[in-house]
């Protein structure tokens, strides 16, 4: 079954939907499960993932709160995260919205997913600690569905604290 | 208001002076009410923003000094104004928008406008209606302006102060403060970046934090856990008279790392995740003549100026109530950077902010201490790393700059 999208007029078909759906399902239970080496296996190897927020990026800042340039340096946050650096216990739960895919193209997809990202830290409250969007790019590797370049847009330019754990 | 008003803190000093300091310091509501009036209020000069951030006639950036509400303008082509963000009718705010730009400030609830250097320029029915009603026959426009502080521009760099008497800028910051600033913004900036960090602490305790080069080995384990550790770099500390300014400095490429624990690696055991898989992260380049490839500068009462390597930041601290404070982090680069030199300073960054890989503990220790001591604490903090007094040291492993911000502080406070 295919259907258009009204800006690009693109084919998108159900199935690279669902794909994209299953990955943003497994990604978002991976995190809250605590599974963190497992993360950066959802990008490709040389898979980007930044966050910044709205307001720099309509400022057009090239600097964001992390840059990460490849599958390695996401292992190195985790790595640091596990034995170097120093935090309250605490995990993020990833509430997400609906999907909007922008652009296919080949084996190449475009989509934006808003998310809400509750936080708790042990023996507090669960608390609203981001809302913002995912700004993704899919790639299709070896018949594997992996996000290629993930910008994690925050809706507000002030972050609680600290953030550590991956979005 | 003035002191008397405000009643007294109840908060004395220790004998031994400033090796000690009442933990009362960050908790009673008093003294921070006292701090908004003798000290941001006060004699001092404060950091507001760059110039290219109003770069047009008319341009402005709402910000606070403590935890006043105060907007930046650019008014004439070479000119900026500051004034508090409130109409001096009703006290509403003028300025929602961080940044835009105005003709006039024009205030939405009762549409009085002023020019850009705060003067009141319209007032609405100020003669009535078909002459009934109206303002007072006595009342002066020139009597309602809106409050405006003195600006003075180093290097790019535009500061404010409601003081009319502190010191002209250069010599509040003396000779070795605004060299390093000169050192650092002698050349057309360029902002990569903007974001803030909500710290749940009193303010005083981050300026502590950011002064005190001891914890930096110890509480950021990040350098230390990837076998990167830089304790034997040569540095120093350079404290000013004051006490209230300090520089914390150190050159990279001295570092020795051969024939001690480190490169043996015996500190940590030879294990695959305290290698980074990607060492692009740290690459860097020697930037500056002088080999200092770590400084940070902070200028009392709030801001920092932060070179890391090439990750170069600005940070300015706002008390947002006794136990909490925001920290505005504005990271930048140079006009002329190449495009290498841009994505190295960008993917450096990696290191700082509230997701800093060095230095992400800042964000939570002070409201470590903030919580323990509660919030009618008698104890007090120790402060004797490096001796108990305050002047320029060789050692960073020294408390001297932390001591010399309550040097400082205590003379404003009278405390």
């Amino acid at each position: 079954m295919t259907k258009d999208t009204k800006e690009s007029g693109l084919k998108i078909d159900s199935a690279i939907e669902e794909r994209i759906q299953r990955l943003l399902c497994e990604y978002v239970h991976c995190l809250g499960d605590e599974r963190y080496d497992e993360w950066p296996a959802f990008f490709t190897k040389d898979g980007r993932y930044r966050i910044t927020t709205r307001a720099a990026r309509r400022q057009g800042f090239v600097a964001g709160i992390i840059d990460c340039e490849s599958r390695g340096m996401m292992v190195d946050r985790i790595n640091s995260m596990r034995h170097a650096n120093i935090f309250e216990p605490h995990f993020y739960r990833h509430i997400l919205g609906p999907t909007r895919i922008t652009s296919l193209d080949g084996s190449c997809a475009k989509a934006r997913t808003g998310f809400v990202v509750m936080r708790i830290v042990a023996s507090q409250d669960s608390e609203v600690f981001l809302t913002g969007l995912y700004d993704d790019t899919f790639e299709d590797v070896d018949g594997e569905l992996r996000i290629s370049d993930r910008v994690v847009e925050l809706d507000s330019s002030r972050v609680d604290t600290l953030l550590v754990v991956p979005v | 208001m003035n002191t008397a008003e405000l009643g007294l803190p109840d908060v004395e000093w220790p004998s031994e002076g400033v090796s000690r300091v009442p933990y009362k310091i960050y908790t009673d509501e008093q003294l921070y009410a006292l701090e908004q009036e003798k000290l941001f209020r006060g004699a001092i000069w404060q950091f507001v923003g760059f110039d290219i951030e109003v770069p047009n006639i008319g341009d402005f950036k709402t910000t606070f000094i403590g935890d006043t509400p105060v907007v930046l303008s650019r008014y004439e082509s070479d000119a900026f104004s500051v004034v508090v963000n409130r109409c001096a009718h009703r006290g509403a705010t003028l300025c929602f928008e961080a940044s835009g730009n105005q003709t006039e400030f024009s205030c939405v609830y009762h549409n009085w406008s002023y020019d850009l250097t705060g003067n009141l320029k319209a007032v609405p029915f100020h003669r009535g209606i078909r002459g009934i009603g109206g303002m007072p026959s006595d009342f002066q426009m020139c009597d309602h302006k809106l409050t405006r502080l003195r600006v003075s521009v180093l290097h790019g760099l535009v500061f404010a102060s409601f003081s009319e008497t502190v010191a002209p800028l250069e010599e509040y910051l003396g000779k070795e403060m605004t060299d390093h600033l000169r050192r650092m913004f002698s050349r057309p900036v360029k902002i990569l970046g903007s974001y803030s960090q909500i710290l749940h602490n009193n303010w005083k305790l981050y300026m502590e934090n950011v002064k005190d080069s001891y914890h930096a080995s110890l509480l950021h384990l990040f350098l230390t856990t990837f076998k990167l550790n830089r304790l034997s770099m040569k540095g120093g500390l350079t404290v000013d008279e004051s006490g209230g300014h300090h520089i914390s400095f150190s050159k990279m490429t001295t570092d020795l790392v051969s024939g001690t624990d480190y490169e043996s690696g015996t500190l940590r055991a030879q294990d695959d995740d305290f290698t980074l898989r990607d060492p692009r992260l740290l690459e860097s380049w020697p930037e500056f003549p002088d080999g200092i490839t770590h400084a940070i500068q902070s200028l009392f009462p709030n801001m920092v100026v932060q070179q890391i390597q090439n990750s170069l930041a600005v940070r300015v601290l706002v008390p947002r109530g006794v136990a909490k404070s925001e920290l505005f982090w504005t990271l930048f680069g140079y006009e002329d950077d190449t495009p290498e030199q841009q994505r190295t300073r960008v993917r450096l960054s990696n290191l700082v902010g509230p997701a800093g890989l060095v230095s992400m503990e800042d964000g939570a220790v002070g409201s470590f201490v903030q919580r323990a001591i509660g919030e009618r604490p008698v104890a007090n903090t120790v402060l004797e790393m490096g001796g108990r007094t305050v002047e320029s040291q060789e050692s960073r492993v020294s408390e001297a700059s932390v001591r010399g911000f309550w040097q400082c502080y205590r003379s404003h406070m009278d405390l």
